[in-house]
């Protein structure tokens, strides 16, 4: 019963909700029982979740409960369970952004979008594991140790949001929440065959969330299908007066355009391969289900073209420069005065001299790279060559973007130009690791929304292929339609969901 | 572009707020050249014509009623310092090596 319970996707278990067929405490305990069963500690197990809140997810699922016997259930999804990402404040519990500069920081208030998940009542199951900040895309610069790939456990579930993709990969949760600054939420989603979505930028608040860079970073769904992916959008998504970058645009359709790209009809959908995000450096067997899923679009009716966007080739550069500057500016706040670690050395140490021992204690290296990088690259004689130049190469491949959307209605590159990568292997190898985000860092340059579906296995190492489609600004429902339409005939194609692929998990010894 | 010297990168450590130690500096120093490096392609891309963009989706400053609303109380601002003392965060000495 538990195990046909967490197998369900989220609008199934709203569906089996409303129709009395369980409860939220049923659905909510049996996440919790998964939870307990593969997600083991640091060492050993998925490690998905940094914080596991058993007593309050079963009060929430009890309140619900009572809400839907007596008719106000609040939401489509009111009951069903979901796992937040460290990164957002949640009141109450602890929220440490995978740094020990935060290590049992709990927060004096929620995060817009946790407010609204508590609102349409989804019991919160616990934070999930990051890299340190969202700096990385491995879950291994987590000060709390890695996440690991339910597919296999030797290997890294992308990052910087690994635990929630894990999370919701592994059954431990229906649903997540993520954040996207470079590539967070859609490589993960990639690695670990699941969905993920960036959101046009400004399109869901921001506001709770601990920001790496304001320019780049957005909230959005981290699930195992398209239809879940996009009734989380319209949950969290819309106008908030606490965020000054928030858009206010409507953000409902990205149900029906799901619903509607099932049916499988993508006639007169223009579709752009982009050029460049390919050769010297991507795996043959990611290309190939690349290859196949873009013949899959024109089987399903769309027009498939090859658009090029010169500019992008620079794009990680640009992302190295823009991101360190903001993030060395936004982690200025760690000062160990009002909150978090504070490291007093020997003596009558100055606030200064604390500061500067709190820092190099609480924060890993990583982040002390990217700080420096940032520090640099902001300082006067640096600045017009750097982040200057930088701000100016990022309006070329927005111009990029406006020119390839004058022609075709959405882009489409593979997610990530590897499959997961074992655990280690570029740690200590920063430039390698950027890598893994060339296709997806132009998408949060622009602002423009993407989404990652699964796109199968690869045939040298069986592992999950995602597939990334991006769409013009406020333009997010193109993802779901395209989405939801490749998922629908893949699936078919697999005989069932990509998951179901995936090697049985036991729990951790 | 230039490699940064370890004194250099010793500097930025100082001017980021960040304690690193001898083997920390001789571990980080050579990484973040590294990625100077790959991120100095970008030099000569753009012309001088080119205007920056520092924000993704054009938008104008945004103001609200000046309405009083309900914020943090003193006591959840403080919940989480290190040290408070009368409803205000201690903190160490501000004065005193360079003044």
């Amino acid at each position: 019963m538990s195990d046909e319970l967490i197998k369900k996707t989220a609008a199934e278990l709203a569906d089996a909700l409303a129709a009395g067929e369980t409860t939220s405490v049923e659905v909510t305990r049996a996440h919790l029982d998964r939870i307990l069963e593969v997600d083991g500690t640091a060492e050993s197990g998925v490690h998905a979740f940094l914080h596991v809140d058993a007593e309050g997810a079963l009060t929430q699922a009890a309140e619900s409960d009572a809400r839907r016997t007596a008719g106000r259930a609040r939401h489509l999804l009111d009951g069903v369970p979901i796992a937040v990402k460290d990164v957002l404040a949640t009141q109450g519990l602890p929220t440490t952004c995978g740094s020990k500069i935060l290590e049992g920081w709990v927060p004096p208030y929620d995060a817009t979008v946790v407010r609204r998940i508590k609102d349409a009542g989804l019991p919160i199951l616990g934070k999930t594991n990051m890299d340190e900040f969202a700096m990385g895309s491995s879950t291994e610069h987590s000060a709390y140790g890695p996440t690991r790939n339910p597919w296999d456990q030797t290997r890294i579930p992308g990052g910087s949001g690994g635990g929630s993709a894990a999370a919701v990969a592994a059954f431990e949760a229906p649903l997540a929440l993520g954040t996207d600054t470079g590539g967070s939420i859609r490589q993960p989603g990639a690695v670990t065959g699941t969905v993920g979505v960036k959101p046009t930028y400004g399109g869901v608040s921001r506001y709770g969330l601990v920001a790496l860079a304001n320019s780049l970073d957005q909230v959005g769904p981290v699930t195992r299908t398209v239809l879940d992916s996009a009734l989380l959008h319209e949950l969290i998504g819309g106008h908030d007066p606490l965020d000054s970058t928030s858009v206010d645009a409507p953000v409902d359709g990205f149900v029906a355009a799901a619903r509607q790209g099932a049916t499988g009809d993508l006639k007169g959908l223009k579709v752009g391969v982009i050029k460049e995000l390919a050769g010297e450096g991507w795996q043959p067997g990611v290309m190939q289900r690349f290859a196949e899923t873009v013949d899959l679009l024109t089987e399903l009716g769309a027009e498939v073209t090859e658009v090029s966007c010169p500019t992008f080739v620079h794009a990680m550069a640009t992302y190295y420069l823009i991101l360190p500057a903001e993030c060395s500016s936004n982690l200025a706040k760690f000062d160990a005065m009002r909150y978090g670690l504070r490291v007093v050395p020997d003596g009558d140490p100055s606030a200064e001299a604390v500061m500067k021992a709190t820092r190099d204690a609480g924060f890993g290296d990583e982040v002390k790279r990217r700080i420096m990088i940032g520090t640099y690259a902001l300082s006067s004689g640096y600045y017009d060559a750097y982040y200057g130049q930088a701000q100016k190469v990022r309006t070329l491949i927005s111009r990029d973007f406006a020119a390839a959307f004058e022609g075709v209605d959405v882009l489409v590159s593979p997610t990530s130009p590897t499959t997961a990568f074992p655990l280690g292997e570029k740690l200590d190898d920063p430039l390698a690791m950027y890598l893994q985000d060339l296709a997806t860092i132009p998408a949060n340059l622009a602002g423009v929304p993407g989404i990652s579906v699964p796109a199968g296995l690869a045939d040298e190492d069986g592992l999950p292929v995602g597939f990334q489609v991006l769409a013009p600004a406020l333009a997010d429902d193109r993802l779901y339609r395209v989405g939801a339409a490749v998922e629908a005939a893949l699936t078919d194609r697999w005989g069932g969901p990509i998951l179901a692929k995936a090697p049985t998990l036991e729990g951790p010894r | 572009m230039s490699q940064l010297t370890r004194d250099e990168v010793a500097h930025l450590a100082d001017l980021a707020r960040i304690d690193l130690d001898d083997a920390e500096l001789d571990h980080l120093a050579p990484q973040l050249n590294v990625i100077l490096e790959a991120v100095a392609s970008i030099s000569g891309v753009a012309g001088d014509d080119v205007p920056p963009t520092s924000h993704p989706i054009p938008l104008t400053n945004v103001f609200r009623e000046d309405v009083v609303v309900p914020g943090l109380t003193a006591e959840q601002a403080l919940s989480g310092a290190p040290e408070a003392e009368e409803q205000r965060f201690r903190v160490p000495r501000i004065l005193g090596d360079e003044q």
